[in-house]
């Protein structure tokens, strides 16, 4: 196995809410091209990770180094901006738009034109908005929703849901996608082919770091994983070893007499 | 005369104008939640600044239509750069305050900029010079005059243009995403502090020109104009359901309609108790009206669906 370069680091992040430490001290890599998987009990703090990661959050101490460069991501479009992207766990498209609006809107950071080239209509502005509108189109036959491409967001099937918004962050041209349990409430042939669809994805040279409760999607998918517990990443290693190990045991079971 | 005829066309005319002013409420609202009272002021300050640059013009060989077209371009751009300014300066501040703050702060805006008027042009009102010779055509009965035709036509062009460029552009679908979900709409790349400056300066261009339709149909101005002007506006907004685009058009025009009608029947509804100077009543009649029995408005959704 060709050890990849590094993409994302995570240097000892810290993030409180009042007395309750969501994260305390975490400290992971992640290399390129990899399926990263997150798990742990709810409330371990992996939502909390992907928020501070994205720049929703503001942790306290600690930094991430993200494809060689210090993160500064103190507003989340800089965040979608060095190429970050995510889902969410709860889904939030923007209901009110078509789902080929949705996606559009994730065009926006790489695209140039402003009110002056909508209002003279220069060739370069409608060249822009034709491909803006045909990589969209790519994007929704990729995972597979273009049938749907004209009908709002909030219409679609909760699968195609999230689905769209895979596509969503996939138009922002992202190095690494975060997703949020894209399976959470999917049934065993959505999962399978949602699988199919990260896989791809990854194929694709993006990396994507993976929060999930389905641990044989999680097993079946990822590289390597990381298991949180009460902020703290109790456990980094290859699917098979992680099963095995005790702590991950315990967080999952509760505490053992053993 | 045939009143009815006269005072729909009246009517239509003052709605249009009321139109572009409550889009300029309406975008805001629909993007932050703020209702920006200041907005009243920055169509006064609209109106100021194309008289002071047609006054000074108009000893000059410029053609009259030249000179406006001159005095309108000049205030539209100064209320931009109002517009954007008090984004900058009094409400990005408070993005993240109690919602009550930044009301306060816009009504304290309104003050500011009524006095900053009120010492720059004068407590007086002023005469502003017609640059468009006036020619009176007559209707069924009914007479109405170029300038009408000009603000009618102008707004429903400006109308559409806002359209176009919300649902068919760029930064039009920018601005929409931001207004269902500023954070998922920056995680997506949108830089949610430029889609704000650009609904006031957007906002603030629309209430520029009605400032000028306003002082070119009145033939007058003054500084405390835009406090009427402004709460009119925002009643036709709330009564097309705020923060809605075709909601605040047609709430402008029905509004702009229901005061003429009412201006042109309160004294024959009263037995001449009261004149046509209480026409001003109406729009608070209807705001109440829409308060009490749909205060989402016309075209507002249920507010479930916002939250």
């Amino acid at each position: 196995m060709s050890e990849q370069p590094l993409l994302l680091e995570a240097h000892e992040v810290a993030k409180h809410f009042g007395g309750v430490k969501a994260l305390q001290d975490v400290s992971l890599t992640i290399r390129r091209g990899e399926i990263y998987g997150l798990i742990g009990p709810n409330g371990a703090g992996k939502t909390t990770f992907f928020n501070c990661l994205t720049g929703l959050y503001k942790n306290e101490s600690g930094h991430f180094v993200f494809d060689g460069v210090r993160l500064e991501a103190d507003a989340p479009h800089k965040a979608a901006a060095v190429g970050i992207a995510r889902t969410f766990q709860n889904i939030r498209l923007f209901g009110n738009m078509t789902a080929i609006e949705n996606v559009m809107v994730g065009r926006h950071l790489r695209t140039r034109a402003g009110v002056l080239g909508a209002i003279t209509r220069n060739a370069a502005t409608r060249a822009e908005e034709a491909a803006i509108t045909r990589r969209a189109e790519e994007l929704l036959h990729y995972v597979g929703i273009h049938e749907r491409a004209h009908d709002y967001a909030k219409h679609l099937s909760y699968g195609d849901q999230r689905r769209l918004e895979i596509a969503r962050a996939l138009a922002t041209e992202p190095k690494l996608l975060a997703l949020d349990e894209p399976a959470a409430g999917m049934n065993g042939t959505e999962t399978e082919a949602l699988r199919v669809l990260v896989e791809g994805i990854c194929r694709d040279g993006v990396t994507v770091l993976l929060i999930e409760h389905d641990v044989k999607l999680v097993m079946g998918l990822c590289r390597r994983v990381a298991v949180f517990d009460y902020g703290e990443k109790i456990c980094e290693d290859v699917p098979a070893v992680v099963q095995k190990d005790p702590r991950v045991i315990e967080a999952y079971l509760g505490g053992s007499v053993a | 005369m045939d009143t009815l005829l006269q005072q729909l066309i009246n009517g239509i005319t003052l709605g249009a104008v009321y139109a572009l002013v409550a889009l300029g409420y309406t975008m805001v609202y629909g993007i932050i939640g703020l209702i920006n009272f200041a907005h009243g002021e920055v169509v006064m300050i609209g109106t100021m600044v194309a008289f002071t640059v047609i006054v000074s013009l108009a000893g000059s060989a410029m053609a009259p239509l030249m000179i406006l077209g001159i005095g309108v371009a000049v205030s539209v751009v100064v209320c931009m750069v109002l517009g954007w300014a008090l984004e900058r300066v009094a409400y990005r501040p408070l993005r993240h305050a109690p919602r009550l703050t930044p009301l306060i702060t816009a009504i304290g805006m309104s003050i500011v900029l009524q006095n900053v008027a009120m010492i720059i042009w004068g407590r007086n009102y002023i005469t502003f010079p017609p640059m468009i010779g006036k020619h009176i055509y007559e209707f069924g009965g009914a007479s109405f005059t170029n300038v009408q035709i000009a603000i009618v036509t102008l707004a429903a062009l400006m109308m559409l243009g806002l359209i176009y460029l919300v649902h068919r552009t760029r930064i039009g679908m920018a601005m929409r995403a931001t207004a269902q979900n500023q954070h998922v709409a920056a995680l997506m790349g949108v830089d949610i502090d430029r889609v704000i400056a650009m609904a006031f300066i957007i906002g603030s261009a629309l209430g520029a020109v009605a400032g000028c339709m306003v002082g070119s149909y009145y033939e007058i101005a003054h500084y405390q104009m835009g406090f009427m002007l402004g709460l009119k506006a925002f009643t036709a907004a709330v009564l097309g359901g705020i923060g809605n685009l075709a909601g605040a058009m047609a709430g402008g025009l029905l509004l702009g309609v229901i005061e003429a009608l009412g201006a042109g029947y309160i004294g024959d509804l009263t037995g001449d108790f009261l004149g046509s100077h209480y026409q001003d009543i109406f729009a608070f009649i209807v705001l109440i009206i829409v308060l009490m029995f749909r205060p989402s408005g016309l075209f507002g959704e249920r507010t479930g669906d916002r939250a």
